[in-house]
């Protein structure tokens, strides 16, 4: 029945950002529309494979690191995103796919670098340190990030400002396939480490005595949600509260078990971003919001409430 | 069986050993308690005997194979371990949580089958928490929680059963019930117990055989009454002590410090 409910949801959701947008296209003539077929599908789409990610790589950060309020975001590879992509507005680098690559590049020399902060002494990796080392990392990526803004001409700032905040605007069939295609390996990593991270919401000593090989499971779940959200900076910028949010609704609902929670939150997560980007696009049209912007005037306030209801709890 | 043959261990860095020449086997049916003082290396004692770290000198085996050589899956088919600490990042039923025991034997796809939930409801009964099922983990008292997670380790339906302090915090009667749960479950399943304990008294009541350890050392071993004696607990634990007999056990009652000519005072 909810999985019924969620599965109408995200539907609907699609359907909307097909339908909806600045421009009026006749219902009629919906299938045939040069405007549907070439922005508004692959768009829709795409927002709902990135904000599916998100939510899977969200649920499975929050038992990685022990802290329900984690965001995939913390973990530093934002800003290694950030620094890639201005740096390669900053140097003229040419060519359609430079921004989404130099950010992609960015995200995984930042995930490089926080991997190597949370593996102490070499042989564990500390969660805590992820954690920290991703705040630090991150920090670091957006000084840098700040200098070369500073520098650079203005012209190209606001570019830069606006891809840091997300944005669809620039979604394509062939962003979809590249998603598409790269998505189902580390989701099925995430999805097939279900049980020991149910098992590691325990604390990793009983998680041990349980049966899990708990430093194996840490590593492919940090790296497979990093993975994840490396991509979807990559292709759409940084998009805050969609991995906070998504799982914590989807718990409400399915509870903590990670076989049925990671499955909900990816479905959950796309009918978000997908309405998200509908709004973005709607409502001041004809100018756009950056979708970033709209997950964090949504997602802030349900922050604030499940900050809230955790602390009494 | 559960073996530990003249094991040393020595942290790395650290300046002395963690255990020295400590010896200790369980068969089915046994209830071995170790005893000791705060830093005897009663932990470190399980973690060896449990694989999380690799002897120096001597032999942890499980059942004739290396303690470190199983991989944690088999292992935890063979031992399950009802650890001092834990906690639940996300609220939990105690129905889901006793099932957590089921996972050495899920396979990676596949869901839970009757069996795992029959598993689940032999162990929940076993523990007398079949009335607990389905309450939230958070609301059980201190005693019930104790239950629930033994429970849990029997889901893994294992030979060996390995606590670590499980009567700490508990009142008298909550202690003694758990106490009596492991006996009976020693004695009608012929489980293998190793259990570290502070308890001197319920140790000695409750196992067949107790380790007593300082520094690392085994100071004695064996029956309850070699081991438990005023000698021993006073020279192990530097505090004056008499002793009685209570159904054949040694039962140990500490004295009020005042210096008398025959004890060691406290702070020697």
């Amino acid at each position: 029945m909810k999985w019924a409910v969620l599965c109408i949801v995200a539907v609907l959701a699609l359907v909307a950002s097909v339908v909806l947008g600045p421009a009026a296209v006749p219902l009629g003539e919906l299938l045939r529309s040069d405007i549907v077929w070439n922005l508004r599908a692959p768009r829709a789409v795409l927002a709902f494979l990135v904000g599916g990610s998100l939510g899977v790589a969200g649920a499975g950060l929050q038992a990685l690191v022990r802290n329900p309020l984690a965001d995939p975001f913390l973990l530093g590879l934002s800003g290694g995103a950030g620094l890639g992509a201005v740096l390669a507005i900053a140097l003229h680098l040419p060519g359609p796919w430079v921004l989404p690559i130099a950010a992609f590049v960015g995200a995984l020399a930042a995930l490089v670098l926080v991997y190597r902060l949370g593996l102490v002494g070499g042989a564990t990796l500390d969660p805590r340190i992820l954690l920290l080392g991703g705040v630090a990392v991150g920090a670091f990526a957006a000084a840098i990030t700040t200098a070369i803004v500073a520098l650079a001409d203005a012209a190209e700032l606001r570019n830069a400002f606006l891809w840091l905040w997300g944005g669809l605007s620039t979604a394509s069939w062939n962003a979809v396939l590249v998603v598409a295609l790269y998505a189902p390996l580390p989701l099925a990593v995430l999805l097939a480490a279900s049980r020991p991270l149910d098992l590691l919401a325990l604390g990793e000593e009983s998680a041990g005595y349980l049966g899990a090989d708990v430093e194996s499971v840490k590593r492919r779940v940090y790296l497979a949600a990093s993975l994840l959200t490396a991509v979807a900076v990559a292709v759409s910028g940084v998009i805050g509260f969609v991995g906070l949010i998504v799982p914590h609704l989807a718990r409400l609902t399915w509870g903590h078990r990670h076989r049925a929670l990671l499955p909900a939150a990816f479905i959950g997560g796309g009918a978000l971003l997908a309405i998200a980007d509908t709004l973005a696009r709607t409502a001041v049209a004809p100018r756009e919001l950056p979708v970033g912007v709209v997950t964090a005037l949504i997602g802030v306030p349900v922050f604030a409430f499940l900050l809230r209801r955790w602390t009494i709890a | 069986m559960l073996n530990l043959a003249n094991v040393r261990y020595r942290y790395p860095g650290a300046p002395r050993d963690a255990l020295t020449d400590v010896s200790i086997s369980i068969g089915p049916g046994e209830f071995h308690a170790v005893l000791g003082p705060n830093g005897s290396g009663k932990t470190t004692l399980v973690r060896i005997a449990l694989g999380a770290l690799a002897p120096l000198v001597g032999r942890a085996d499980v059942n004739g194979r290396s303690a470190s050589q199983w991989s944690r899956r088999d292992l935890a088919r063979q031992v399950g371990v009802v650890p001092q600490r834990e906690d639940n990042l996300f609220p939990q039923r105690v129905r889901e949580t006793v099932l957590l025991g089921r996972y050495p034997y899920l396979s990676l796809w596949g869901g839970e089958r009757p069996e795992d939930h029959a598993a689940v409801d032999r162990a929940l009964a076993a523990c007398d928490a079949a009335d607990l099922a389905d309450r939230w983990v958070w609301t059980l008292s201190g005693g019930e929680y104790q239950r629930v997670r033994v429970a849990r380790a029997l889901a893994q339906t294992p030979s060996f059963l390995v606590l670590d302090e499980p009567g700490i915090s508990l009142d008298l009667r909550h202690e003694m019930t758990l106490f009596e749960l492991i006996r009976g479950l020693v004695d009608a399943q012929r489980l293998g117990v190793l259990m570290i304990t502070h308890d001197l008294n319920l140790a000695a009541r409750f196992a067949d055989s107790l380790l007593l350890l300082r520094d690392g050392r085994p100071v004695a071993s064996g029956a309850p009454a070699d081991v438990l004696t005023q000698e021993n607990v006073e020279a192990v634990f530097s505090w004056p002590v008499a002793m009685q007999t209570i159904d054949d056990r040694p039962q140990m009652i500490p004295l009020r410090q005042r210096p008398r000519p025959d004890h060691p005072t406290p702070s020697s």
